[in-house]
């Protein structure tokens, strides 16, 4: 079903062009790439054009709290070995964005899409997905996204009429939770450090019991399952017990656990784990994040971090003290406005490293780092902090709003 | 007190540590510590039995099921209740707050019975979810500078005849009933809707609850010019959103 094997309709054409036109405008504008008006007015056009663009690919979804942006990109590079694939990857990861992005790919056999939490249940239903990826689900946001655990719930519902094949970690209760009413699940070992969203059991509520990598519920039976797939330390082990190495230019566990999935969906299409893994190895940075700049003759390093389970893959991943690093939190309305969460951050693990804080919220980030007991410097903005930097390779870790602020900073 | 260190026990962390709240044990155990008071903090889960020998009670917020959860587990439990019977200090927010009262409503849209130990019963507001910056004055009687805090909840609060307003809004829907209320308190145990955590944002609790649990009336200075600085940009931000 590659290809176009039927054309657009008229109307479909029509939605796609004012939708074309719409985009053109806010790029000349200035306004970024355009896709999300594009789509929003291309979606008023023709209502139906995301289920009928899509009706023209196999459709692959990536939704998650963290890592959907770089799995999107690392399952596009896999699945690129069998053919041309759409992708929307500076994730406009909610309907319009998406919607403009398939409109741009009238030759592509795949769609690699990632999906915003709170629409993968409309979107599954929209676009008849040949597969689901779903990596993990922990608090974000809090005070404008659903409570996670009923994200969890209202995608167990969603799902449960979806044809695809979801490929979700088992290592995540509440993903096992959500996708186990899906009648093919493909399970991955994927692990996940953060725990803390996930003591209570989804299914009965009682507590869950989590000896080493294991968990279960003694109360009702709800456990992990069985996995298919694994990763295991540097390395994918696929279902015939053959484990391959990882070799990412992406650092960190949470990035290998991403090609992990990305490998077991990427299978589900006939694409081989070596094959898929080595084309993934091509990526660098994934919409500016992993990327290395130079920004007044010292090396920063630029990382994303969104919330406590996002912050604390990142700390696993820095180089190690006395190597620099430059802190910004923002609460903006994308990032969130309470910043209650920084408390649910281990900042102690930064214990060692000079710690140099900037961005919107930085007074919030101060008395944190002062009840941590660490040693900290705040600055005006970031030429004050890399100024201040010791010498070294800086590791700048920022939250969303915060990060895009970074990136133009930098000129990245 | 029966030995010189502070015991602080924080409970339920598996349901009620959703909004950071935890930030209010690292508060009050930093501040302790500063002050060269040894604190040994206990983390209850939900399956294991409240102690009754703590000094300090710290009930954080959660969501909705966690929070019917919490309050199951508390009652069977028991030990919330005699300990403060024993004299011990409890503040609570959000979640925890409606908990320790009569009653409130559940996940499951029905009157749940909390522990009875303020006297406030809640019940789920009809309207938006009170989101954003909160300032209000605290009680006169506890002698402390204005309340700041992040209040993220649906919750309305009403207070019985024994339980006295934590706060008077300046800024914020704090209980939610409209009456300008914000928080309850009742001797030794504390309610309120902030987040922030509040103690980060106002370290005068975090030490009131220590003077409290040692007995004394005042406490070592500390430097507190990061708090000072957060809390003077909070107020001005509630008082001009941006």
């Amino acid at each position: 079903m590659a290809g176009n094997s039927e054309p657009l309709s008229p109307r479909a054409k029509l939605a796609v062009t004012a939708g074309r036109a719409a985009a053109a405008v806010s790029r000349a504008a200035g306004r970024g790439s355009g896709s999300v008006i594009g789509g929003r007015v291309a979606l008023r056009f023709d209502p139906d054009l995301l289920a009928r663009l899509a009706r023209h690919l196999d459709v692959v979804l990536v939704s998650a709290t963290n890592g959907k942006t770089t799995t999107t990109r690392l399952l596009a590079e896999a699945l690129r070995a069998n053919g041309q694939v759409v992708s929307n990857a500076l994730g406009a990861n909610m309907p319009a964005g998406i919607t403009s992005a398939l409109a741009g790919g009238s030759e592509a056999r795949y769609a690699v899409i990632e999906v915003d939490e709170k629409y993968l249940a409309t979107v599954a239903r929209d676009v008849s997905p040949k597969a689901i990826a779903l990596l993990n689900l922990s608090r974000d946001q809090l005070d404008r996204a659903a409570e996670t655990r009923m994200l969890a719930e209202k995608w167990r519902e969603g799902l449960a009429g979806v044809e695809a094949i979801v490929i979700a970690n088992a290592d995540d209760p509440l993903i096992v939770w959500a996708a186990s009413s899906s009648p093919t699940v493909v399970w991955v070992a994927a692990g996940q450090e953060w725990k803390d969203d996930a003591w209570s059991c989804p299914s009965c509520g009682g507590v869950l019991q989590r000896p080493s990598d294991d968990w279960f519920c003694a109360e009702c039976g709800f456990r992990r399952p069985t996995p298919t797939w694994a990763l295991s330390g540097d390395h994918v082990v696929d279902p015939y017990g053959v484990a391959w190495p990882i070799h990412l230019q992406l650092p960190g566990r949470a990035n290998k656990s991403n090609a992990a999935v990305s490998a077991a969906a990427a299978a589900a299409f006939g694409v081989d784990p070596k094959i898929a893994l080595e084309r993934m190895y091509k990526v660098q940075a994934v919409a500016g994040r992993y990327d290395v700049v130079t920004y007044q003759q010292r090396e920063l390093r630029l990382l994303l971090a969104k919330n406590p389970a996002g912050w604390l893959e990142t700390f696993s991943l820095i180089d190690r003290p006395p190597t620099p690093v430059i802190l910004s939190v923002n609460a903006r309305g994308a990032d969130g406005t309470d910043t209650s969460w920084l408390w649910d951050v281990d900042y102690t693990r930064l214990a060692g490293h000079p710690i140099l804080v900037i961005g919107d919220r930085k007074l919030d980030l101060a008395v944190r780092l002062e009840v941590a007991g660490l040693q900290f410097l705040v600055c005006a903005d970031l030429d004050e902090a890399v100024r201040s930097a010791p010498p070294g390779r800086i590791e700048s870790i920022a939250n969303y709003t915060a990060f895009q602020d970074l990136r133009r900073k930098v000129g990245n | 007190m029966s030995d010189s260190s502070l015991r602080l026990v924080w409970v339920y962390p598996d349901l009620l540590s959703t909004y950071g709240d935890q930030g209010n044990a690292l508060v009050v155990e930093r501040r302790a510590l500063q002050r060269r008071v040894p604190v040994s903090r206990v983390d209850v889960r939900s399956d294991q039995p409240i102690p009754t020998s703590g000094d300090i009670y710290l009930v954080g917020g959660g969501e909705d099921r966690p929070q019917r959860l919490a309050a199951e587990r508390l009652r069977r439990d028991g030990g919330l209740n005699r300990a403060v019977a024993n004299g011990a200090i409890v503040f609570s927010v959000c979640a925890g707050y409606q908990i320790l009262g009569h009653e409130f409503v559940n996940d499951l849209g029905r009157p749940e019975p909390g522990l009875g130990l303020l006297d406030v019963v809640s019940v789920r507001g009809e309207g938006e979810r009170c989101v954003g910056d909160v300032l209000a004055d605290i009680d006169p009687q506890l002698g402390l500078p204005p309340l700041t805090g992040f209040e993220n909840h649906q919750g309305v609060t009403h207070l019985g005849p024994t339980a006295r307003p934590l706060a008077r809004l300046r800024v914020g829907k704090g209980n939610g009933t409209g009456d300008g209320t914000e928080g309850a308190y009742n001797d030794t145990v504390f309610g309120t809707y902030m987040h922030g955590p509040v103690m980060a944002r106002n370290p005068h609790i975090a030490d009131m609850l220590i003077k409290l649990a040692l007995d004394v009336n005042a406490l070592p200075p500390v430097d507190d010019q990061w708090y000072d600085a957060l809390r003077a940009e909070r107020i001005a931000a509630a008082v001009q959103p941006a």
